[in-house]
C-alpha cells in the first residue's frame, strides 16, 4: 500500500470512524459516500463507532503473509460492530481462545511495516473483551 | 497559577517472562538474581506492539478515565528511549489517535528514563501560563537489554499518561513544586541504529542513580521546606526494586512510604514509564488530602522531583480506567524462545 494511500483513510483506522445514513439508519465502516440502500435520498453523516462487536466467523492463518510470518498462528475474523457494519479484522490472543459469538473490544496496534525503512502501519485491532465474555 | 494532574492512565502489555526463565537460558543463579534485583517478571509486548500502541492505550485510558475534551489538549508530548521511528514523532500518531488534532503543539521527548517526567514539567509551564488549557506529558517505553546483559532482566515494556491542568476544580492532584538535579554523566546511552544500550557497569549506580535521586529530592524539599515524613507516599524511579528502596532510605522515607508505587517487582522497568506507573499506581489508592513524593531518574543524567497534594476529585474519576494493580493482573507467561521472538531478538532472513 502507498503512502499516500494508507494516510487518506488513516483516522478510519485509528478510531473507527465511519459513516450513517440519517434517512434510513444504516451504518457503515469501512464508510461510505453514498447509502447504497437510499441513493439520492441518502443523507450521509460521518460516525464514530463506540468500538465494541462480536465474532461472526473466523479462520485461523497458519501459513501468513510476507511480514506477518512472526504472528503466525493467527485469528482473523469477520466483527460485527454493536451498531452493525461487518468487516475483518485480526483478533490478537490465542487462536485457541477465539469463539463465534465471543464479545471483542477494539485496541491500537501494529497493522504492517514496509520492511526495516519504510513506514508503519497502526491501526486498530480486536482483543476479547473479558469482562463480557 | 496552580497546576496539576486532571486525569492519568496506564498501559502494561499482557506478557510476562519470569527472571528464572531468563536466568536459565544464561545459566544465571536466578534466585541470587531475583533477591539482588529484587525483580521476579518482566512484561513483554506482543508482537504488534511498540512505544506508539502503548502510548496511544495509555492516552486514551487518560482521556476516559475523566471523560476529557481532547480537543481541549494543546501540547502532546511523548518520552521514551525507544521511539519507533528515529525520524517521525510518537506524539503526533498519540494525538490524531485521541482526536485532539490538529490545534495543538507536539514533540517527542528524549532523556533516557525520566523523558516522561521532563514532559511533565514542560506541560506545567505551558498549562501555567495559560499558554494552553491542557497538556498531556506520556512516558513510554519497550525497552531493549542486549541478550545475556544484566538489563535483559529488568527491561519491560509499559506506559503512562497524565493529563496537566491549570484549574484547581478539575484537579486530582495539584502539583505543589517540582525541581531538577542535572549533570553530564555517561552512566548509560545508546548510539543512533544501535539495537542495545551501553552502560558504564558499576559506574551506574552511585555518580548516576544515587547522586541524582539524592540532588533532585533533596534539593525540592530545601525549596519548599518540607521533610519525608511531611508526605503519606514517596515513588523513586525503580529500575529494579532495590534501588529505589535505599534511596527511600537514605533519604529518610519508609518502607510504607514507597509501597503502593513499587510496582517494578512484578514489572520490570518501564524505562520512561518507571516512575510515572509508581505514581499512577499510589494515586491508584490514596485519599484527598494525601501527599505524594515522587522523583524520576534518567541516565545522562538528571533527577525531576515533584510534590503532589491529592484532591476530593480523586474519588470520582479514580475507578473509571484500569487501575495499576488490574494491569498487573492475570499475565500469560512465556517462555524465552516465545520471549525472542515477541523482542525480534529472532529475525528471518
Ligand atoms: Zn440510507
Amino acid at each position: 500500500m502507498s503512502v499516500a494511500r494508507f494516510w487518506r483513510k488513516q483516522i478510519n483506522r485509528y478510531n473507527i470512524v465511519g459513516t450513517h445514513c440519517k434517512t434510513c439508519d444504516t451504518h457503515y465502516y469501512p464508510p461510505r459516500n453514498v447509502c447504497p440502500k437510499c441513493r439520492r435520498d441518502g443523507d450521509i453523516e460521518a460516525y464514530k463507532f463506540a468500538g465494541p462487536g462480536k465474532v461472526v466467523t473466523y479462520t485461523i492463518i497458519h501459513t501468513a503473509a510476507e511480514g506477518f510470518e512472526m504472528q503466525a498462528p493467527y485469528a482473523l475474523a469477520i466483527i460485527e460492530l454493536d451498531e452493525g457494519p461487518r468487516f475483518t479484522s485480526q483478533v490478537v490472543c490465542d487462536p485457541k481462545e477465539v469463539s463465534i459469538g465471543m464479545r471483542v473490544r477494539p485496541v491500537f496496534r501494529k497493522l504492517g511495516e514496509s520492511g526495516d525503512k519504510g513506514m508503519i502501519y497502526y491501526g486498530t485491532k480486536y482483543v476479547p473483551d473479558n469482562d463480557r465474555n | 497559577m496552580s497546576v496539576g494532574i486532571v486525569s492519568y492512565g496506564a498501559y502494561i502489555p499482557k506478557f510476562r517472562i519470569k527472571v528464572e526463565d531468563i536466568a536459565r537460558v544464561w545459566g544465571d543463579d536466578a534466585d541470587i538474581l531475583s533477591a539482588g534485583l529484587m525483580v521476579y517478571e518482566k512484561s513483554v509486548p506482543d508482537l504488534d506492539e511498540d512505544t506508539a500502541t502503548i502510548a496511544v492505550e495509555a492516552a486514551r485510558s487518560a482521556v476516559s478515565r475523566h471523560n476529557i475534551d481532547a480537543k481541549r489538549i494543546g501540547a502532546v508530548y511523548t518520552g521514551s528511549e525507544s521511539h519507533p521511528y528515529a525520524v517521525k514523532p510518537t506524539s503526533t500518531i498519540v494525538a490524531e489517535a485521541i482526536e485532539a488534532t490538529p490545534a495543538l503543539t507536539a514533540a517527542d521527548f528524549e532523556f533516557a528514563c525520566k523523558a516522561g517526567t521532563a514532559a511533565m514539567q514542560a506541560c506545567m509551564g505551558l498549562v501555567g501560563s495559560g499558554m494552553v488549557d491542557l497538556g498531556m506529558a506520556i512516558g513510554a517505553d519497550v525497552s531493549q537489554g542486549a541478550p545475556g546483559d544484566a538489563l535483559e532482566y529488568t527491561a519491560a515494556a509499559g506506559g503512562v499518561s497524565y493529563i496537566i491542568g491549570n484549574k484547581e476544580s478539575e484537579m486530582i492532584a495539584v502539583i505543589e513544586d517540582t525541581y531538577s538535579f542535572t549533570t553530564d554523566t555517561p552512566d548509560f546511552w545508546r548510539r543512533e541504529g544501535m539495537p542495545y544500550p551501553e552502560h558504564g557497569g558499576r559506574f551506574t549506580g552511585e555518580p548516576g542513580y544515587f547522586k541524582h535521586v539524592t540532588g533532585a529530592a533533596n534539593g525540592l524539599m530545601e525549596k519548599m521546606g518540607t521533610k519525608p515524613s511531611d508526605y503519606d507516599y514517596a515513588v523513586f524511579h525503580q529500575p529494579n526494586g532495590k534501588f529505589p528502596s535505599r534511596v527511600a532510605k537514605m533519604l529518610g522515607f519508609t518502607k510504607e512510604q514507597i509501597k503502593p508505587g513499587l510496582v517494578v517487582p512484578w514489572l520490570g522497568n518501564t524505562y520512561s514509564g518507571s516512575c510515572m506507573m509508581g505514581i499512577a499506581a499510589t494515586l491508584d489508592q490514596a485519599k484527598p488530602g494525601d501527599r505524594i513524593f515522587a522523583t524520576a531518574f534518567g541516565s545522562g543524567a538528571g533527577g525531576d522531583a515533584f510534590s503532589f497534594r491529592v484532591t476530593d476529585k480523586i474519588d470520582e474519576v479514580r475507578d473509571a480506567a484500569p487501575k495499576v494493580l488490574d494491569l498487573l493482573k492475570d499475565p500469560v507467561y512465556m517462555d524465552y524462545a516465545m520471549y525472542a521472538k515477541h523482542k525480534g531478538k529472532i529475525r528471518l532472513a
